[in-house]
């Protein structure tokens, strides 16, 4: 009988839902749309180990509609205020500026993948690994005004310091930098 | 079969109130049916589209107050798709036709314009009370209309709406002749209120009891406005949030220890958690306390605060509190009937709670009798502690976050104990289910669960003998709501009578066809079946082969309805 096979293949790897006895059910029910365990990045949600126990972020949880059950307008206003750090954040070429929390976030490798999906620039994540080489860079505004690159320092005190995001081309930060120059050598040969 | 006059058979029926008891007696016999509609003033009408207003006044010439409901219940976590129905204008406008004399009016899930609301505001002279809940595409100008029109307007009450806020100022609309305001609530409200135009309303409503306000009401405000009011029973605080002037908060403890009535305290929309000790005065009589959208307040604090509340019969509390908080919990309100547990959003903060808090709750409050829990994990063992601590639950409802996560101790389903739940529950009346869940705590629920009026299913069993389980078994069975489970077909049209029997039933993303709900929809012409068709165009009739993305079907005596959007087919 199923039960007594349930017993073994409860233990095998696999990303359907654990336990399902498929040599019973029919094939139709198989083809379950959107099972949750898949839709919810399950297995390999490595968000998970930093928080022992089953937290989700809010990104994985809004991947199911309507799971968990809470009413719409109870997720609109159950939000803690204290914690929300939303930034402007500009990229080059688009037209129109969005906004981030960075609350939300727990480091910079979340952030990266945040403004990925904001965006759609993919490579945001190696950009902050190896800035010389990516199509394009996070740099951010701090408290003094002054643009930095993202990723230098700890996360905290990036949060903290943080006033706006600008994910900059890179072809434009050598047009920034060979402008300075420029201005630089005027200043040199008018000294 | 009358021994007595008909006057007589009228002064019984006073004493008759509860909707249940009210239709009972009207299917006694003729006679009895002529009197009960006669008489009856309050109706409660659970599905907006099951009748037709015009019908539901000419059967009760007396009504006088009417509660409607309107999307179902799904739509609260956006399973409906906009502009699906559920509008009041067509019940108030049919109501203002045929006279009646409309005194209160409740809806739960409609859409409310600001037109209809000017409509009722003018229409009803004796109009008394309004409470909406989960409604929408109302303003405050139409809040304003029945501010200025109502005359003997008692009750406001605006609980979860969305309401956009106009910046016209409605709360000045309250003519200064209006003192006969019990209750108010706005705390759902996102603008700006005049505080001075609050003070004063208040200050001339000697019969306020019931008062909660939004996150725009200062301290200062506040303090000043409770001191008009010591009479108050249920306070909704919006916003409690430092201020700079010591004096002001040190009054503001004066005025909450004048406050001898309060029974019930809620809000906190905005928080300073050190200034909640100005709300320890009343603490100790609170039976009703609603923190939770207080996400501002960390477990900690909502520990000390719990500890002084030894009279509470409902609490709605963030999971913030942790399983240890639900211990001092457990350990402090031993009257405690309904506990409400809500996932807050804070990540990274490892409080949170599991089956342990809810295995101390059990073990310390006898009296529950209603759940909501969210929560990381349950187990078997602790749902079976919990069963047989707990035989009087009337509402159990479980959401784990993770929605198919097995028993973490065992790796087993959920099975056992929601099975040791209905068994040990004879009065139960309202599931949720949660957790991985094979067909077999479908036959658990379809042998025992005798009382069951509302189940609700999502990514739960393994096949067709699931759903028939519970359509077979749970005979006074109304509501059911399944969505991501592999019922099919034949499921859905093995018993098609049992669906006249309940009031709807909704399935979403299962395996259901088009040319299934077809079949039933011919076999049971007083039911309307609609299914929504959001991805494909307008005119394109799908195949009956084709999966059916969500249904929801409803007995009706009122026939196809025709305010149907266009995704929406009734077939």
């Amino acid at each position: 009988m199923a039960r007594e096979s349930l017993g073994f293949e409860i233990t095998e790897l696999r990303l359907g839902l654990p336990g399902e006895p498929k040599s019973l059910v029919s094939t139709n029910k198989n083809e379950k749309k959107r099972m949750f365990s898949e839709i919810d990045g399950n297995g390999d949600n490595e968000k998970k180990s930093n928080t022992g126990g089953n937290l989700k972020t809010t990104e994985s949880k809004a991947q199911v509609v309507g799971w968990p059950p809470v009413c719409s307008y109870r997720k609109k206003n159950s939000m803690n205020e204290a914690t929300k750090m939303y930034v402007k954040v500009s990229m080059d070429g688009a037209p129109f500026l969005r906004k981030i929390d960075l609350g939300m976030h727990k480091g910079y490798s979340e952030l990266a993948l945040a403004l990925e999906k904001l965006f759609g620039c993919y490579g945001m994540g190696e950009a902050l690994k190896d800035p010389e080489n990516c199509e394009h860079v996070p740099i951010y505004e701090d408290k003094e005004g002054d643009w930095m690159l993202v990723g230098d320092v700890p996360w905290e005190m990036f949060m903290e310091s943080c006033k706006r995001l600008r994910i900059m081309k890179r072809s434009d930060a050598w047009q920034i930098e060979r402008t300075y120059i420029e201005i630089d050598e005027i200043k040199e040969k008018n000294v | 079969m009358n021994y007595f006059p008909d006057e007589v058979i009228e002064h019984i029926f006073e004493y008759v109130g509860s909707h249940r008891d009210r239709n009972a007696l009207s299917l006694v016999c003729r006679s009895w049916y002529r009197i009960e509609r006669c008489t009856r003033e309050k109706v409660f009408i659970g599905n907006c589209y099951s009748i037709t207003p015009e019908r539901l006044i000419q059967r009760f010439p007396s009504l006088k107050s009417l509660t409607l409901k309107g999307k179902p219940h799904f739509a609260d976590f956006s399973l409906v798709p906009h502009g699906w129905g559920g509008f009041v204008y067509p019940w108030i406008e049919a109501l203002a036709k045929g006279k009646v004399g409309l005194e209160e009016l409740r809806l739960k899930r409609m859409v409310v314009s600001d037109e209809s609301l000017e409509l009722l505001s003018r229409a009803f002279p004796n109009f008394k009370s309004l409470v909406l809940v989960s409604c929408e595409e109302f303003t405050t100008d139409g809040l304003a209309a029945i501010a200025a029109n109502c005359k003997r307007l008692r009750e406001l009450d605006l609980q979860e709406n969305e309401v956009d806020d106009h910046k016209g100022q409605w709360l000045s609309c309250f003519p200064d002749s209006c003192t006969s305001l019990v209750s108010l609530n706005f705390a759902c409200l996102k603008g700006e209120i005049n505080t001075g135009v609050l003070e004063r309303l208040v200050a001339r409503s000697p019969n306020l009891k019931s008062l909660r306000l939004n996150r725009s009401v200062p301290l200062d405000a506040l303090q000043r406005i409770v001191a008009r009011a010591p009479q108050l029973v249920d306070l909704g605080v919006g916003s409690l949030v430092h201020d700079p002037a010591m004096e002001t908060f040190a009054k503001l403890m004066t005025t909450m220890n004048k406050c001898k009535s309060i029974t019930s305290l809620s809000g906190f929309l905005e928080v300073t958690p050190r200034c909640l000790t100005a709300m320890y005065p009343i603490l100790p009589k609170l039976t009703s306390l609603n923190l939770s959208y207080a996400a501002g307040i960390p477990g900690s604090d909502l520990i000390k605060l719990i500890r002084h509340c030894k009279k509470l019969q409902r609490l709605w509390i963030m999971d913030s509190i942790g399983d240890k908080g639900l211990g001092v919990v457990a350990n402090t309100c031993k009257e405690l009937q309904e506990l409400r547990v809500f996932p807050s959003d804070n990540i990274g903060q490892h409080a949170a709670v599991t089956e342990k808090g809810l295995v101390a709750i059990s073990m310390g409050c006898p009296k529950l009798h209603s759940l909501l829990y969210f929560c990381h994990q349950m187990t078997n063992a602790a749902l079976i502690t919990v069963a047989k601590n707990c035989p009087n639950f009337i509402r159990f409802r479980l959401a784990i976050l993770d929605a198919t996560k097995p028993d973490p101790d065992t790796n087993q389903p959920l099975d056992e104990g929601f099975g040791a739940i209905v068994q040990s529950c004879r009065r139960l009346r309202r599931l949720s289910l949660s957790g991985q869940l094979t067909d077999k705590v479908f036959l658990y629920i379809g042998m025992y669960a005798e009382q069951l009026e509302m189940l609700s299913i999502a990514f739960a069993g393994e096949s067709d003998k699931g759903m028939l389980y519970v359509l077979n078994g749970c005979k006074k069975l109304r509501k059911l709501e399944i969505r991501d489970c592999p019922f099919g077909n034949t499921a859905l049209l093995t018993d098609v009578g049992k669906y006249e029997t309940m009031r709807s039933l909704w399935m979403s993303s299962c395996e259901v066809t088009v040319g299934a709900c077809k079949v039933l929809a011919m076999k049971m012409p007083r039911l309307n079946v609609e299914i929504f068709n959001e991805n494909e165009p307008a005119d394109c009739e799908p195949d009956d082969v084709q999966k059916v993305e969500k249904m929801y079907l409803y007995r009706t005596l009122a026939g196809k309805r025709k305010d149907a959007p266009e995704y929406v087919w009734t077939l």
